[in-house]
């Protein structure tokens, strides 16, 4: 039952509660991300403000409980952190999902991130894990251009 | 009805049933819509082909091209007397439904051909469904982008079936073919032919079914249907992948262009021109899927011998037993036909709340339970109800009612874990 690992407690929680959800202003960049394997997708809007700091991040989309959860938790993670922090936390999460299970995460970078570990393990779920990831990576760049 | 046909027995020619999933998990295969499960006749015919047979189809001078040839062109017979061909030459062999469906679009609007049904005039349309497949869909698309021609289509009603209120202005004067599928690969839906027909021929248009659905299933006979093109692939029919097949009327075929130009499919060739062999060959270039097209004779040998009338009336049973154990799932809601009426053994559904990945994952994991969940290749039907993606469970003659249970269990699982 190796599936249920994957659907961490934690997992589920953001899915049926999830944070940070819907669009808000002000925003600096707006990306939209799709996964066509699947049909997942998100739209993200990222606002940075002075020294660099994430002051926030919204979003909207549809999709797997792993994908839209994703999304939740990088809002929790990444609002109030600086771009640069939160680029090392993306970094170790897009490292931690291609490793196929073969790494330990780092839970000092992860925080509740770690708990898409499992995800790991199955290679057509891993985009829908980084789904959000992604979209991230890319409003930030695009805010700072 | 008692059509002597045991479901057990036919289990035990499908070596993969018996095997057990990691963790001691039994296999529960509900996907066949997808692809079907391999039979030991079809495993076996094909070894031994390749182990004692194996030889260049139609170029060899020898006793093993001889003997491959002769194999890959009973084949051919097989599968004519299968589908009722009027004529073996009429059977060519494609890689896929796909391929078949791309070279029937091929030959419209294409200046090689001179007949003027496939002649493509500004104003010209081309009429397909809503429920199609992919395959269906953009080969129309590409044709459209190529000569400028109008594709149109049939909606959907929202029972899943094709809206015929308007046939007579979707399907004109100006309709050059109209390609639906007989067996809809989401809704189970099987379409009514006739009536469409009836207005294609109405109006000089020619007809076009995908048949990827239906003939793996029920008894399909070309000439009884009246169509002028039929296409279908062999993985989906019990044989292997790689083999598919265009049946076209004889005439049709011989004013279509080559689709493909390489070995084996001229009959001349000088340094700036080639003539062409006679159909089919001339829609076979290059070194065919030999083993194969044998192995797709060996499927249509073994469902011919287990009765198309026998699979359909089981297939209808467990449809039957399913819609009614699927219906009393709270917040489940079939996307299609909730009768047996002109409905195939394919059954899509939504879960209120639950994603289908997640749906599929678990019902995997736990279960054994092998569905297909996503668009299923159909993503304008998924857009036409409103929802991205459903989880579909589709049955074959192999299956049984127990596994129909097995999958209503992992689907109450599934709801306990989203609760």
């Amino acid at each position: 039952m190796i599936a249920e690992s994957m659907y961490q407690e934690l997992i589920l929680e953001h899915y049926k509660h999830p944070q940070g959800r819907g669009l808000r202003d002000p925003y600096d960049a707006e990306v939209h991300h799709v996964n066509p394997t699947c049909g997942d997708e998100i739209t993200m809007r990222v606002k940075v403000g002075d020294g660099g700091k994430v002051e926030d991040v919204s979003y909207d989309g549809q999709g797997c409980s792993i994908s839209q959860a994703a999304a939740s938790v990088l809002y929790e993670l990444t609002t109030g952190s600086t771009v640069e922090e939160t680029l090392a936390v993306v970094e170790e999460f897009t490292r931690l999902m291609q490793s196929r299970g073969q790494i330990e995460a780092d839970e000092d970078v992860l925080g509740d991130a770690v708990a898409f570990a499992g995800v790991a393990k199955f290679p057509a779920r891993v985009k829908c894990a980084l789904l959000a990831w992604m979209a991230y990576k890319d409003a930030v760049v695009r805010s700072t251009e | 009805m008692n059509t002597g046909f045991d479901v057990e027995r036919v289990r035990k020619d499908f070596p993969v049933l018996s095997r057990e999933l990691p963790g001691g998990r039994p296999l529960v295969y509900l996907d066949s819509g997808n692809s079907a499960q391999k039979p030991t006749q079809v495993i076996d015919v094909m070894r031994e082909h390749l182990a004692v047979h194996y030889a260049n189809v139609g170029r060899a001078m020898h006793v093993l091209g001889s003997e491959s040839t002769e194999a890959y062109e009973a084949a051919r017979d097989k599968i004519a007397a299968f589908v009722g061909a009027p004529s073996r030459d009429e059977i060519v062999f494609t890689k896929n439904a796909s391929e078949a469906l791309n070279l029937v679009a091929y030959a419209f609007g294409n200046p090689m051909n001179t007949d003027p049904r496939f002649r493509i005039e500004p104003g010209d349309e081309i009429v397909i469904s809503e429920m199609e497949h992919h395959s269906n869909i953009v080969p129309w698309q590409l044709l459209a982008q190529r000569t400028g021609v109008t594709l149109r289509w049939f909606s959907v009603t929202d029972e899943g079936r094709l809206d015929l209120s308007n046939l007579d202005e979707l399907v004109t004067e100006r309709t050059k073919i109209v390609s639906i599928a007989h067996q809809s690969n989401v809704l189970g839906t099987v379409n009514p032919v006739a009536q469409v027909l009836a207005r294609a021929r109405q109006v000089g248009a020619l007809t076009m079914l995908d048949g990827s659905q239906s003939v793996p299933h029920r008894p399909v006979d070309v000439a009884a249907l009246g169509v002028d093109f039929l296409a279908f692939t062999g993985h989906k029919a019990v044989g292997p992948s790689g083999i598919g097949v265009l049946w076209a009327r004889g005439e049709l075929l011989d004013a279509m262009p080559p689709f493909l130009g390489g070995g084996e499919m001229i009959e001349a060739v000088w340094m700036d021109r080639s003539t062409y062999a006679p159909a089919p060959h001339k829609f076979e270039a290059g070194t065919p899927p030999i083993v194969e097209a044998v192995g797709l004779g060996a499927a249509v040998d073994y469902l011919s011998g287990i009765g198309m009338e026998a699979i359909a009336e089981h297939e209808r049973e467990l449809t039957g037993y399913a819609l009614e154990a699927l219906g009393e799932i709270p917040g489940l809601r079939v996307i299609g036909p909730q009768t047996l009426e002109e409905r195939g053994g394919t059954v899509s559904f939504t879960l209120e709340g639950i994603h289908p990945h997640d749906v599929g994952q678990i019902l995997d994991d736990n279960f054994g339970v092998a569905v297909r969940v996503g668009h299923h290749c159909a993503r304008p039907l998924h857009l036409r109800f409103g929802i991205p993606a459903t989880t579909r469970a589709s049955f074959y003659l192999y299956n049984t009612p127990a596994e129909i249970d097995a999958l209503v269990r992992g689907l109450h699982h599934v709801q306990k874990v989203f609760a």
